[in-house]
């Protein structure tokens, strides 16, 4: 009992272990290549800095495209930065590490007076940034020219400065002042410190790198998983999980590269940072597109452990073509694997986990295509979709240390064939059962059949659907369409029954369904299915149906479907309708009637001086001729306040003004016309 | 001129003489009404030529259109009040001082352009 248990137990751990690498990973092809090339287009010939220029070059370089027409205008900003005593850490390191790749002749020279100047910045720097950027630039330096004396005096220092950054759960910070940690900041950390035990003139204490080990498989239990396998770092703010990701593999392959232990990392999380990378696919940008690229080559040829990716160039294989199951083993970045052979360890077809339907077996290796397949799909494989268990065994034991390929890894593969369609037959039933007439169905080729029915009949459609095995099929559609003439469409759903796939459309009780519309019915049947290779949706005649008249209170017929291209579709265009702006007569009219509206004024100033009009009656005296002066100042700004009323000022501003004026003018003019009225009488009593 | 023909002959002369002496009635008339009466014919020709205006080319702007006629008809009618007030010979008006009559005169006016001015547009 217990071992049985135990047992089931097992089997269970299995599947769930087994579930988790469910989706295929394909190693970079020539769609990364095309992608590259297009990604990486300087704008007018340079990029924009050398970061960008690095991160074309390494990838180009990754991938083995070659392309010379950026190299001119980068190799020049290279010595520019590398000659300039003002450059900073990060573009002296981004200079250098694109000369790495174009080998610009550099001066002896200037290479010393920049190693000079960065031990300086290491030696005083409190920030990880600077540091990684100068160490990454001595590195650098020591890589390209091997006269320059680069090494460290002080190397041990200067580790212990940076692994004082360090945190207990293996992130970094990027300063002492900085309480917070970071991920990818642990990743630049870890790649300085490779560099520094590079550049140290003597040996670094044995106990500070046992630690650093020990950080970086720390930094490992906080990593991040997804269901298929991958794993990946995540930060939290600043760097997205592929950067950061990126900054870890960087610092750990570098690590790995100059410490003399090894460094133990379970291969199955090497194997899921790879899948993760992979799984991006073609990334848009250009950053993540190098920060992809750049981490693959890394994880290339580390010496922790090197990834082997198990791809299959199909996951859909046809009976009828007599496809062959094939499998390719291969390194991230596509290149052959060692000599492995790869096991199909089950095959059990998705809906059911139990058997195992292929017995275990070793695929056969085609050595010219590097391909390793199965010869032929056992007799007993049908149709339908299936999952393959594969295991990657490497053929050198001492190959197990170098490469990982991660245990069992499972495939879901779809299996095509052709489905026979048998006994299909259409027929009209009378109520009683009997038939009425009943016709064959050649549904592989053209149907036309044309019956006609009433309202007291039935229609019976049915045909049989085995795969190539003889076993009964059950496709994902089977619909039977009936379209009106006025193109009211009925949909049903076709049933089966054990091998038989039938349908009976009762008349009676489906003319409220069908709105009483007699007439003729177009027959539509679709059978479809993924692994069904001749699947059909095809026309198999018509039917003339006579129903009884509707009832006054028969459902109408629903509006025609509104094609959805026009509903949504844009509105016809609005025409907007202006006031058309009346005729205006030209300029000089105007102007001319302007000029003539002068005459009678001129005629009216000329008539006053035929009659000998004067201002002799003006007052004399100067309190009168004050008022009469203010009087008709007091007029002339009503008027100016008039025209000042047409041309800007709104109704309360003007009456507010001419309240005042009024009032003045009031005054001014009672004073002034009562004088002139006094004078004037007593010139008549006189 | 007028050619003198034997049939018009007589109703021309009549037509002369009476001009004459509409004249000479007239040039008796005070200089005061004179000013008046050539002010309200300035007023009324000003109105005329506007009329012609719309005429010929539409009354478009017919608020504006408007209020220059009205202008100058509301001020000639107020000239001819005027007129009418301060002429001695209306013993009706004898007792109204003529600059009373012309500072009604001044008041209706400023009153009328207000509301021309507002019309305009």
């Amino acid at each position: 009992m217990a071992t049985r248990n135990l047992g089931a137990l097992l089997v269970l751990v299995l599947a769930i272990t087994i579930r988790e690498v469910a989706s295929v990973f394909q190693p970079i092809s020539d769609s990364h290549r095309s992608a590259a090339s297009e990604l990486f287009t300087p704008a007018e010939g340079s990029f924009g800095s050398l970061e960008e220029a690095y991160e074309a070059l390494r990838s180009f370089e990754i991938l083995g495209i070659d392309k010379p027409d950026i190299r001119g205008a980068s190799g020049e900003s290279v010595l520019d930065k590398l000659g300039s005593s003002s450059s900073a850490p990060k573009d002296l390191f981004y200079a250098l590490k694109v000369n790495s790749i174009l080998k610009c002749e550099v001066n002896k020279e200037v290479f010393e007076g920049i190693a000079s100047r960065l031990k300086a910045v290491v030696n005083g720097a409190s920030s990880l940034l600077d540091i990684y950027y100068s160490i990454g630039s001595l590195v650098l330096i020591k890589n390209q020219s091997s006269e320059v004396d680069v090494l460290l005096a002080d190397a041990d220092g200067i580790f212990r400065s940076i692994k004082s950054l360090s945190q207990s759960d293996g992130r970094w910070r990027y300063s002492s002042d900085n309480p917070e940690s970071s991920t990818y900041a642990a990743g630049l950390a870890v790649e300085a410190l490779a560099g520094v035990v590079s550049l140290a003139s003597s040996e670094i204490d044995q106990a500070m790198i046992g630690k650093l080990k020990r950080d970086v498989s720390k930094l490992f239990d906080i990593i991040e998983k997804y269901d298929d396998g991958a794993v990946y770092f995540d930060e939290k703010v600043d760097q997205s999980p592929l950067s950061t990701t990126a900054s870890v593999v960087r610092g750990l392959t570098a690590f790995a590269a100059v410490t003399s232990e090894t460094l133990k990392l379970p291969g199955d999380k090497i194997l899921g940072l790879a899948k993760f990378f992979l799984g991006i696919g073609v990334p848009g940008n250009t950053k993540d597109f190098f920060n992809q690229i750049d981490s693959l080559a890394c994880l290339e040829s580390n010496k922790v452990s090197v990834p082997l990716i198990l791809s299959l160039p199909a996951t859909v294989l046809s009976l009828t073509k007599k496809d062959q199951l094939k499998v390719k083993v291969s390194t991230v970045l596509g290149s052959s694997a060692p000599p492995v052979t790869v096991k199909l360890v089950r095959a059990f077809s998705s809906g059911s986990k139990d058997a195992s339907i292929i017995p275990s077996q070793e695929l056969k290796f085609d050595k010219e295509s590097r391909y390793h397949f199965l010869d032929v799909l056992p007799k007993n494989v049908d149709v339908g979709s299936y999952m393959f268990v594969f295991e990657v065994v490497l053929h050198d034991s001492e190959h197990e240390t170098i490469y990982a390929t991660g245990g069992l890894t499972q495939v879901g593969v779809f299996v095509t064939g052709v489905v026979n369609i048998d006994n299909a037959e259409i027929a009209v039933l009378e109520s009683d059962k009997s038939v009425e007439t009943q016709k064959k169905l050649d549904l592989a080729g053209e149907n036309a059949v044309s019956l006609s029915a009433n309202h007291l009949q039935k229609l019976r459609l049915s045909f049989q659907l085995t795969t190539p095995l003889g076993h009964t099929f059950k496709p994902h559609q089977v619909f039977l369409k009936l379209t009106h003439e006025t193109k009211v469409e009925h949909i049903f759903v076709v049933g089966n029954s054990g091998k038989k796939f039938e349908i009976i459309l009762d008349f009676l009780g489906l003319v409220d369904k069908f709105y009483y519309l007699s007439g003729s019915y177009d027959l539509q049947l679709t059978v479809g299915d993924a692994v069904m290779e001749n699947s059909f949706l095809r026309a198999i005649g018509r039917v003339d149906l006579d129903l009884p008249e509707a009832p006054e209170k028969a459902t109408r017929p629903p509006p025609l479907a509104v094609n959805p291209y026009l509903k949504y579709g844009p509105k016809a265009e609005i025409s907007h309708i202006f006031r058309v702006p009346e005729k205006l007569p030209p300029n000089h009219l105007s102007l001319a009637f302007l000029g003539l509206l002068l005459l009678p004024l001129i005629g009216f100033l000329v008539g006053l001086l035929r009659l000998g009009v004067n201002l002799k009656n003006f007052p004399t005296s100067a309190v009168p001729a004050t008022f009469g002066f203010l009087f008709h100042v007091g007029l002339a700004a009503v008027l100016l306040l008039y025209v000042l009323f047409w041309l800007k000022l709104d109704l309360f501003t003007t009456l507010k003004w001419l309240g005042i004026l009024g009032v003045f003018l009031l005054f001014v003019g009672h004073r002034i016309l009562s004088h002139l009225a006094s004078t004037s009488s007593k010139l008549k009593s006189a | 001129m007028v050619k003198p023909s034997s049939s018009s002959s007589s109703t021309s002369q009549d037509a002369l003489a009476l001009i004459n002496s509409l004249r000479s009635a007239y040039s008796a008339t005070p200089t005061t009404l004179k000013i008046i009466d050539l002010y309200v014919g300035f007023a009324v020709s000003t109105a005329i030529i506007q009329v012609v205006y719309m005429a010929l080319v539409g009354s478009f702007p017919f608020n504006s259109f408007l209020s220059g006629i009205l202008s100058c008809i509301g001020t000639a009618v107020l000239a001819v009040c005027l007129r009418i007030q301060v002429n001695k010979e209306n013993k009706e008006f004898k007792d109204l001082a003529p600059e009373r009559a012309f500072a009604d005169f001044v008041l209706c006016n400023l009153v009328l352009h207000l509301v021309i001015m507002n019309f305009l547009g």
